[in-house]
């Protein structure tokens, strides 16, 4: 039976067993980072919003940054019963959502999400087994515990499993 | 002030008041361009963290044509209108007439072409000119924006870029929220003001508030 998903906000992150579907809208430079333990059928995601948490002001929800936010989700798989050392992920989102010519640091937030996501993954030795990144669109992607499945939908480029 | 959190309700309704005088001068704007009355709704200020503010909008995947401009130096602050992707013809319409009107919804991944994109941001930069001129006028300050940027996509996708500058120093965001409609027409414009931490105690300050 398929349930209603379990749906996630900007800075938020979530973990569930099979088979819940874990979903999350609206991913411009925001990157999705879904985690999956293959043995226990166990997922999470994270909504994260900015790269790196030392450049920061405010350290109160950490689920805000790709390093801290990351840390956060492993620990919460591990605290209900995953192993470090199965854990795979996939990733989407990290765009660019104004093409422009002015040069305002912020716009290129999507790239450097990309980066330092990728970076804390390898940190953790978490394999990355695919991605949908990069781009000028949004998207919205759902997670699936039951087989580690990502889809990914966009308005221009519709949907796609990864 | 260190976050919006501090706020009490007279600085919130000071806001919003800025915030309208300001979209009152930009609505006459949009008037004279496309020769419709344009009616405001109340202002509403919505103080949310970055989980719940997509609400606002409608949800983060509403499809909207959203024009951004950000105003850098002593009061940094965003500026933010969304028009739904399904109204854009309806205001290009008005520009350009009936005729020329083609709004291009294949997959291709370019919804607009070259001139109806610059159109849009013109119009987003005029409403914005009008908008900070009034602004400037009434706290003595001079605000000079970006070129603005176009996106046509995800409300949540073009909302969560744009707030990613207060991000690193809040959990919270603040939107100050006018929204107005062209008579006669199913033209709907949500204006947004995203005023940053740190403006908001010049902006209360040069009202006395």
């Amino acid at each position: 039976m398929q349930s209603e998903p379990i749906k996630i906000g900007i800075a938020e992150l979530k973990t569930a067993f099979a088979p819940a579907i874990i979903l999350t809208a609206g991913l411009g430079s925001c990157i999705a980072v879904c985690l999956w333990d293959p043995k226990i059928k166990i997922g999470g995601v994270i909504h994260i919003m900015l790269p790196d948490s030392t450049l920061g002001h405010n350290l109160i929800n950490k689920a805000k940054y790709a390093d801290t936010g990351i840390r956060l989700l492993i620990d919460e798989l591990l605290y209900k019963g995953a192993n470090k050392n199965r854990l795979v992920a996939k990733i989407a989102g990290g765009s660019q959502m104004f093409i422009t010519q002015s040069n305002i640091e912020m716009l290129k937030i999507g790239e450097r999400n990309i980066e330092a996501v990728k970076r804390e993954l390898e940190h953790q030795k978490i394999k990355l087994i695919s991605e949908d990144v990069g781009g000028n669109h949004g998207r919205t992607i759902e997670f699936f515990t039951k087989d580690g499945q990502l889809l990914v939908r966009s308005i221009y480029k519709g949907a796609k499993v990864i | 002030m260190k976050d919006y959190l501090d706020l009490n309700e007279l600085q919130l309704d000071a806001l919003k008041e800025i915030s309208n005088i300001g979209v009152g001068n930009a609505a006459t704007s949009l008037s004279m361009l496309i020769g419709r009355n344009i009616q405001l709704e109340v202002p509403k200020a919505t103080l949310a963290p970055f989980s719940k503010i997509v609400e606002i909008i409608g949800g983060a995947e509403k499809e909207v044509a959203g024009g951004y401009l950000y105003v850098n130096g002593d009061i940094p602050l965003g500026i933010l209108f969304f028009i739904p992707r399904e109204q854009i013809p309806n205001l290009l319409d008005l520009l350009f007439g009936k005729m020329t009107t083609k709004v291009d919804n294949s997959n291709q991944g370019v919804c607009l072409n070259e001139m109806q994109e610059s159109a849009l941001k013109e119009i987003v930069n005029i409403l914005a000119g009008s908008y900070l001129n009034s602004l400037g006028i009434f706290t003595k300050q001079v605000f000079v924006p970006s070129v603005p940027s176009l996106s046509v996509d995800m409300a949540g996708a073009i909302l969560g870029q744009v707030l990613q500058s207060i991000g690193n120093i809040s959990d919270y965001a603040l939107i100050i929220e006018n929204v107005f409609r062209a008579e006669g027409e199913q033209i709907n414009g949500y204006f947004f003001l995203i005023p940053e931490p740190e403006t908001l105690d010049l902006l209360l300050k040069s009202i006395g508030v």
